[in-house]
C-alpha cells in the first residue's frame, strides 16, 4: 500500500496589474508586461532566479503573430534556462497549472502571468477564430453577437430585462472608481444597441493589459506574505460546443467547477467574477448561488477593464488582494473563456484567521 | 520621444479541413438541399450533428433527415453587419431549431426589423444559388407562416461526398513594434544600427526589444554598433525559397556586430560560399532604397580570433 503524498496548501502571495487601456501602440508586450513582473516580483522580495516555476496565458491571434508569446519571456530573463510552460489561454489557467506542478512539490514558488493587447486588430472578428469552424466561423459571429444570444434568451427566460442589466453596469463601473487599474470607471451611459439585446454599456471596453501573481507552498508563502490567499480549491470544466446544445440561461459548468473547489462548502464574502457581459453576471450569480450579502466584483470587474487573456487571471488576484489587505476572508474568483461562458474555472481562496 | 511606427498586418488563411463521415454528409446534404441531424444513444436528434454524443462520448452516425423548416429559439438584431458575415444588410442572429430536432442550428435570419423576429417566430431555410458543402450553403433563414417541410427520409447516402472544406479567414491588424524597435527601425533608414544595453548586465541587445533577456529588466540606453561585424556561425542554403530571388546555394549567417553582445542574422555574399567561415569579418552592403542591409560581405580583414566571439555564439 502506498501512502498518499502530503497535502500542500498553497497561496497567492502577491498580484500585479498594468493600468488597462484602450491603446498602448508605444508599448511592445514584453515592454507593457516588464513592469507588471518587476511589481509583483518586488512585493515577496523575489528575483526571477527565486522562482521555480513560471507559466503565461495568452493568445498569438490578438497580436497576429505566431510564438508571440515567447519574445514576451523576455520580461522574465529566461537566461540562464528556467522551468517555463505556456497556455493558449486566459492566465487564471496558467494559474492552475502553476497550482498543480506547486502541488506535486516540484516546485515551491510560481510565476503566473498573461496579458493581451486587443488594440491592433478587430478583436470582435478575432475571437470569431475559435469557434467551431466548420459550421460556426465560416458565419463570422462575432463576440458580441454570440452574446447578445444567450442575453435574449434569458430576457425571454424572465431571469433579467434592460433596466436589471443597466444597474449591473452601473454597479460595476460606480465599483471600479476606486480601482485606479481600471479602464472605464464610474457612471458610463448604457448607449445605443451594439447586438441586441446589448447596448454598449452591457458590454466590456476593449484594451490592453496585463496582469501576475505569484504562488507559493507552505512555510514559503508565509515568508512572503503577511496574509497569504490560500487556494482552498480550483477547478475548471467546459461545456458543449455547440451553442445549440446548451441551455445558455445556466452555466452548469460553473456550478459543477464551484462544487469541486468546494465554493458551496461555506459562504464566501466576495466574489470576483469574470463576466465581460452584463448578462453574463446574472448567469454566474445564480449558477453560483450567490446572495445579494456577497459582495460581487468590487474591483469592477470585466465591465470595466477586461484584456483578453489576463481578465480571468485579474479575478483571481483581485480577490487575493483583499485577503491580503483583509477585507476578504473567504472568496471566489472566477474566469472564463470561449463564447456565453463555454469554459469557467473557480478559485476558492482564504485568509487564515486574524 | 518619436511616434512609435504603424503599418498594416494582414493575416489571411485558407484553411483547409478535412470532413469526418458526419460533418462530410451534413455538408453534402446543404449542397443537395437537405438537412441532416444526426440521432444520440438517448434517442435526441443533433443539428447541426456531431460525432460523438456529447453526453456518452460514444461515435454517433445514424443520420436523420429534419425539415428545412423551424422556430427561433433566440436571436439577437444585428444593426451593423461586418465583413464576412451572411448578410450585407441588418439581420437577425438566430439559433434555429428545424422541425424534427432536438438542438438549434446557429444562422443569419433576414428580417426587415428587430420588431419582425420574436423568440417562438416561425422560420424556413433559404438555399444559396450556388452550393459547394458549406455552411453557407444556408444563405440565411426568413419568416415563414406555412406547414412544417416534409423531410423525404434521406439516409444520408450521396453520390460524390464532400469530404472537406477550404474556410477563408483574414484579420486585418494595425501592427506596432513598440519603442525599442521603432528607434531600431528609424536607425537603419538612415543606415545605422542601434542597440540598446542593459543596465545590469551591460550587454548590448541588437536588435533592441526593450528588455534584457538576461535580467529581466528595462533597457533603455541606445548604442551605435557595426557597422562591421564577425561571423559567429553559418549554414549553408541549397533550397531556393518562394518568391525569393537569390541563387542557391548562398550563406546564412549569425553575424556580431562590433559593439554588441547578441549576433543578429543576415546573409553572406561576395565570396564563394563554400569559402564563409567562422570568424570572417564582415561589413553590410546596402542598396538604393532598402530599409535594411541586403547583405554582407568580407571586409579583407584578418579573421577574428575564436575567443573574441565564443560568448556569442
Ligand atoms: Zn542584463
Amino acid at each position: 500500500m502506498t501512502s498518499a503524498p502530503p497535502h500542500r496548501e498553497i497561496a497567492v502571495v502577491a498580484f500585479a496589474q498594468t493600468g488597462h487601456r484602450r491603446t498602448s501602440d508605444e508599448l511592445s508586450e514584453v515592454e507593457m508586461l516588464m513592469p507588471v513582473l518587476h511589481e509583483v516580483l518586488d512585493r515577496t522580495g523575489l528575483k526571477t532566479a527565486d522562482i521555480d516555476f513560471t507559466c503565461s496565458g495568452s493568445s498569438d491571434y490578438l497580436a497576429g503573430r505566431a510564438f508571440s508569446f515567447t519574445l514576451a519571456l523576455d520580461g522574465v530573463g529566461a537566461w540562464p534556462p528556467i522551468s517555463e510552460s505556456h497556455v493558449e489561454m486566459d492566465g487564471a489557467w496558467a494559474l492552475y497549472e502553476a497550482w498543480t506542478k506547486l502541488l506535486t512539490g516540484d516546485a515551491d514558488t510560481a510565476l503566473v502571468y498573461s496579458y493581451g493587447k486587443s488594440s491592433p486588430g478587430p478583436v470582435r472578428d478575432v475571437l470569431t477564430r475559435q469557434l467551431d469552424p466548420y459550421y460556426v466561423a465560416p458565419l463570422w459571429p462575432d463576440s458580441v453577437a454570440l452574446a447578445a444570444l444567450q442575453a435574449q434568451a434569458l430576457i425571454d427566460a424572465g431571469d433579467t430585462d434592460e433596466p436589471a442589466l443597466a444597474a449591473v453596469a452601473a454597479r460595476n463601473r460606480e465599483s471600479a472608481a476606486a480601482n485606479p487599474h481600471a479602464q472605464l470607471r464610474g457612471a458610463v451611459p448604457q448607449g445605443d444597441y451594439l447586438v441586441r439585446p446589448l447596448r454598449t454599456g452591457d458590454c466590456p471596453p476593449i484594451g490592453d493589459g496585463a496582469a501576475a501573481v505569484i504562488l507559493a507552498a507552505g512555510d514559503r508563502a508565509r515568508e512572503l506574505c503577511a496574509r497569504p490567499a490560500w487556494i482552498r480549491g480550483i477547478d475548471h470544466r467546459t461545456e458543449a460546443h455547440g451553442l445549440g446544445v446548451r441551455d445558455l440561461t445556466d452555466s452548469p459548468s460553473t456550478r459543477l467547477a464551484a462544487e469541486r473547489a468546494g465554493a458551496f462548502e461555506r459562504p464566501v464574502d466576495t466574489a470576483e467574477l469574470h463576466a465581460p457581459f452584463t448578462t453574463q453576471e446574472i448567469v454566474l450569480r445564480k449558477a453560483l448561488r450567490l446572495g445579494d450579502d456577497v459582495t460581487v466584483n468590487p474591483s469592477g470587474g470585466a465591465l470595466a477593464a477586461n484584456p483578453i487573456m489576463a481578465a480571468g487571471l485579474i479575478r483571481v488576484g483581485e480577490a487575493a488582494a483583499r485577503i491580503h489587505r483583509g477585507d476578504s476572508d473567504r472568496a471566489l474568483a472566477h474566469a472564463t473563456s470561449g463564447p456565453c461562458l463555454q469554459q469557467n474555472l473557480v478559485a476558492v481562496l482564504e485568509g487564515e484567521a486574524r | 520621444m518619436p511616434e512609435v511606427l504603424k503599418a498594416p498586418l494582414v493575416v489571411e488563411f485558407p484553411f483547409t479541413r478535412s470532413l469526418g463521415p458526419v460533418q462530410s454528409a451534413f455538408l453534402t446534404g446543404l449542397r443537395e438541399r437537405v438537412v441532416l441531424g444526426v440521432r444520440t444513444g438517448d434517442g435526441r436528434v443533433l443539428v447541426p450533428p456531431v460525432e460523438y454524443d456529447p453526453v456518452t462520448a460514444e461515435e454517433i452516425r445514424d443520420l436523420v433527415e429534419v425539415a428545412p423548416t423551424g422556430t427561433v429559439t433566440t436571436w439577437a438584431w444585428n444593426p451593423a453587419p461586418r465583413r464576412g458575415q451572411p448578410l450585407t444588410t441588418p439581420f437577425a442572429w438566430a439559433l434555429v431549431r428545424l422541425d424534427g430536432a432536438d438542438t438549434a442550428l446557429l444562422h443569419a435570419l433576414d428580417a426587415p426589423g428587430p420588431d419582425a423576429v420574436r423568440t417562438g417566430l416561425r422560420v424556413r431555410v433559404r438555399w444559396a444559388a450556388e452550393r459547394t458543402g458549406t455552411i453557407t450553403d444556408i444563405a440565411c433563414f426568413e419568416p415563414y407562416d406555412g406547414a412544417p417541410g416534409e423531410p423525404a427520409g434521406h439516409t444520408g447516402v450521396f453520390q460524390d461526398p464532400v469530404t472537406g472544406i477550404v474556410a477563408p479567414a483574414r484579420l486585418d491588424y494595425t501592427y506596432s513594434p513598440g519603442r525599442a524597435q521603432t528607434a531600431y527601425i528609424n536607425a537603419l533608414s538612415g543606415r545605422r544600427t542601434v542597440g540598446e544595453r542593459c543596465p545590469a548586465c551591460r550587454k548590448v541587445y541588437v536588435p533592441p526589444r526593450g528588455a534584457c533577456p538576461t535580467c529581466g529588466v528595462a533597457t533603455s540606453e541606445q548604442v551605435e554598433v557595426g557597422p562591421r561585424g564577425t561571423v559567429t556561425t553559418f549554414c549553408i542554403v541549397n533550397i531556393k525559397a518562394k518568391n525569393l530571388d537569390i541563387e542557391v546555394p548562398y550563406v546564412y549567417a549569425h553575424i556580431a556586430l562590433d559593439g554588441a553582445d547578441l549576433a543578429l542574422h543576415g546573409r553572406i555574399g561576395g565570396i564563394p560560399y563554400d569559402e564563409v567561415r567562422m570568424g570572417l569579418r564582415v561589413e553590410p552592403v546596402w542598396t538604393e532604397g532598402a530599409r535594411y542591409p541586403d547583405h554582407y560581405r568580407p571586409t579583407g580583414e584578418p579573421d577574428a580570433d575564436y575567443d573574441t566571439y565564443k560568448e556569442l555564439l
